[in-house]
């Protein structure tokens, strides 16, 4: 058992999988010999070589589209987009070639790739560098989305990523990475499409994602004190969803809140939501809320970043006002 | 009647260059027959609302897909368009199956779930078509990457319009790879229109693929995309340079389309007399003259065109006989354990 820091662990991971794996590749802008703009894959060129952890030129398209060429014929490639905005140049590959190959071609055609993104806000980059994209890639059938919030969740996720057959989103949050956890020697692999609760409580059900994950732990941890016992569920995998224990969980505290930081419209949440309104309807004691960054573009003013992202302060405000009426 | 034998013989004086082959030549001319043959029967079954959707048809552009696909070796990918029947077929994919497809049939190349502008054939090297303009180029590059680094031999070929050459990922993938040298054939048909509109019109240089090659450290290669030979030899060469570790190709092949852009295009747009001129410079006409001239008696000509017929009538049958495609299958192959699920 070591204390990794959460960039630490996207470099373990990845290492884990080409050590095991000679056909599991790395390729992505200053990810070789810089190690990464956020320092992530330092030390990869070096025990890999050249030939299997590659710098690109700054042409997201190309990046995707070799991704995607070469898992079709046989390797399993992960890819680097530097910041999550970035997607939004190379979209078409998100959107109308990684999910929909195996499905137009009638199963001929495989995609098992990775694309790690460095998501979310909290650095004061601004709009165009600080947005959580997890909505504009869980919309596709076909795609899979994944957001760990730990450095063991780092490392076990992304190598069942790499293992999947299907093409995974793995968005990375950019806040977290200087975050350190325990994780344990030896070969990590993880389970997509499982939730893991991280708290039990037994008034409430707080689900998170990525940074919010540790703030609503830190939430819980103040509401239990003042009385409210909350269960704090990290989504972890978008798709597949982890339904069976979101359920569960609101059966037993008939109370739902979901911490979002994307913008309010279309969030991950709204979904969880309407899944609760269907299948979970009569188990419910008050209306589910949900907590997320406003519908505006992100601030880059330390001072207005901070009142945008859902913080520790407006968790447990929102969650105690919501229990109390 | 004379023997091969007999007539190669008699060219070895005769100053036609005969590097091809009549055997070769014999399969280009079969394989074109058999694209127009199919492209029109395709655009029959059109008008007699037999296919649905749209489609993209390559009369008139036979001679490349031809060329390109004999001098490919088993093994070598192609990545096509949405106009990618003829280079589909051209691998040797069944007319049974691409019109099966485009009628939403079960005997389709993928029983109806990808349609007219997403041909795929896996086993025939068939990689896919693609139907967002300019995404397959990196593909390609990914697919040529791959062999690199396995240490496989084979080429990947990726088709294209002259309207691709003003998009991004044209020119993202072409300086991508030149810098990592890839085994890859970049081929833009140059159709003279991007759609509805003169490439020329919207175009900064007058060849759109060739003018920009320089740029990427590539020679500038434009060929006559009508002459079925001329096509066959410059790949050759091109396959030549991927095999042997030196990097990507760009060529442009001029050629034109005898149709619209796609079904719902007449092409009112072209200036009077224009298709005339061209259809003068038909590639099917080219080489018919060319097997003439190769002394190729009449009588093997009209026995490749009879055959073709026959096969494109027998496929037309067994798709009008067929079932349409299993409702079942609305659900398959989502993700890869076969099924849809997103959630437990």
């Amino acid at each position: 058992m070591a204390e990794l820091t959460y960039r630490d662990a996207v470099a373990r991971g990845i290492a884990q999988e080409m050590e095991r794996d000679e056909d599991v590749v790395f390729l992505g802008e200053d990810v070789a010999k810089a190690g990464g703009v956020f320092k992530a894959t330092v030390g990869l060129l070096e025990k890999f070589g050249p030939r299997r952890v590659r710098d690109t030129p700054i042409s997201e398209q190309a990046i995707l589209g070799a991704a995607m060429g070469a898992a079709m014929t046989g390797l399993k490639p992960i890819a680097e987009i530097m910041f999550a905005d970035f997607i939004a140049v190379c979209y078409d590959y998100i959107a109308n070639e990684f999910p929909k190959s195996r499905y137009m071609t009638n199963g001929q055609v495989k995609c098992p790739l990775v694309v790690r993104v460095g998501n979310g806000g909290g650095a004061r980059f601004g709009a165009q560098h600080s947005q959580s994209v997890e909505n504009w890639c869980m919309q596709f059938p076909g795609l899979k989305v994944v957001s760990p919030s730990s450095p063991v969740d780092v490392v076990g996720l992304l190598a069942a990523a790499v293992r999947d057959p299907d093409p995974v989103i793995f968005l990375e949050h950019k806040s977290l990475y200087a975050t350190k956890g325990e994780v344990p020697d030896g070969e990590i692999v993880d389970t997509l499409g499982t939730a893991k609760i991280l708290r039990p409580g037994a008034d409430c059900t707080l689900i998170a994602l990525g940074m919010m994950v540790p703030r609503a732990l830190a939430a819980a941890e103040q509401l239990a004190e003042a009385g409210i016992s909350c269960e704090v569920v990290d989504v972890r995998s978008l798709v597949p969803l982890d339904t069976q224990t979101i359920l569960a969980s609101v059966a037993r505290t008939h109370r739902l809140f979901t911490i979002e930081e994307n913008p309010r419209v279309l969030g991950w949440g709204a979904e969880i939501v309407s899944i609760i309104a269907d299948e979970a309807f009569y188990d419910l004691d008050g209306p589910p809320v949900r907590i997320t960054t406003p519908h505006i573009p992100l601030p880059a003013a330390d001072i207005l970043e901070d009142l945008a992202i859902p913080s520790v302060s407006r968790i447990i405000e929102t969650v105690r006002r919501s229990m109390s009426s | 009647m004379a023997t091969a034998k007999d007539r190669a013989q008699a060219k070895a004086g005769s100053g036609l260059n005969d590097d091809i082959g009549e055997q070769k030549r014999l399969a280009l001319y079969r394989s074109q027959v058999r694209l127009r043959e199919a492209e029109q029967r395709a655009y029959d079954l059109f008008l007699q609302n037999l296919v649905k959707g749209t489609s993209h048809l390559s009369l008139g552009q036979e001679a490349i897909a031809a060329g390109f696909a004999e001098a490919m070796q088993k093994g070598d990918l192609s990545f096509c368009t949405y106009r990618g029947h003829a280079h589909t077929l051209a691998r040797g994919v069944p007319v049974e199956q691409v019109l099966g497809e485009l009628m939403g049939r079960d005997n389709g190349l993928m029983r109806g779930k990808g349609g007219s502008m997403h041909l795929t054939s896996v086993e025939h090297g068939v990689m896919g078509s693609y139907a967002i303009i300019g995404a397959h180029l990196p593909i390609a590059c990914g697919a040529a990457w791959r062999a690199q680094y396995k240490g496989q031999s084979d080429v990947s070929v990726c088709f294209f319009g002259d309207g691709t050459t003003n998009i991004g990922a044209f020119h993202e993938a072409i300086n991508f790879a030149v810098i990592w040298k890839l085994p890859v054939v970049f081929v833009c048909e140059n159709n003279l229109y991007m759609e509805y509109t003169p490439i020329s019109e919207v175009t900064a240089v007058e060849s759109p693929a060739a003018d920009r090659a320089s740029a990427y450290g590539l020679p500038s290669i434009c060929i006559d995309g009508n002459d079925a030979d001329v096509v066959y030899r410059t790949m050759k060469e091109a396959f030549g340079k991927a095999r042997s570790g030196e990097g990507p190709s760009l060529i442009e092949c001029l050629t034109y389309r005898h149709s619209g852009h796609s079904r719902a295009d007449p092409a009112k747009y072209r200036p009077e007399g224009e298709l005339e001129r061209w259809k003068l410079r038909d590639p099917l006409k080219i080489y018919k003259d060319r097997l003439s001239q190769f002394e190729i008696p009449d009588a093997e000509i009209e026995a490749i065109e009879r055959d073709v017929r026959r096969e494109v009538d027998e496929a037309t049958e067994a798709c009008k006989a067929a079932p349409t495609t299993s409702t079942d299958i609305l659900f398959t192959d989502v993700y890869a354990d076969g099924g849809w699920a997103w959630r437990n």
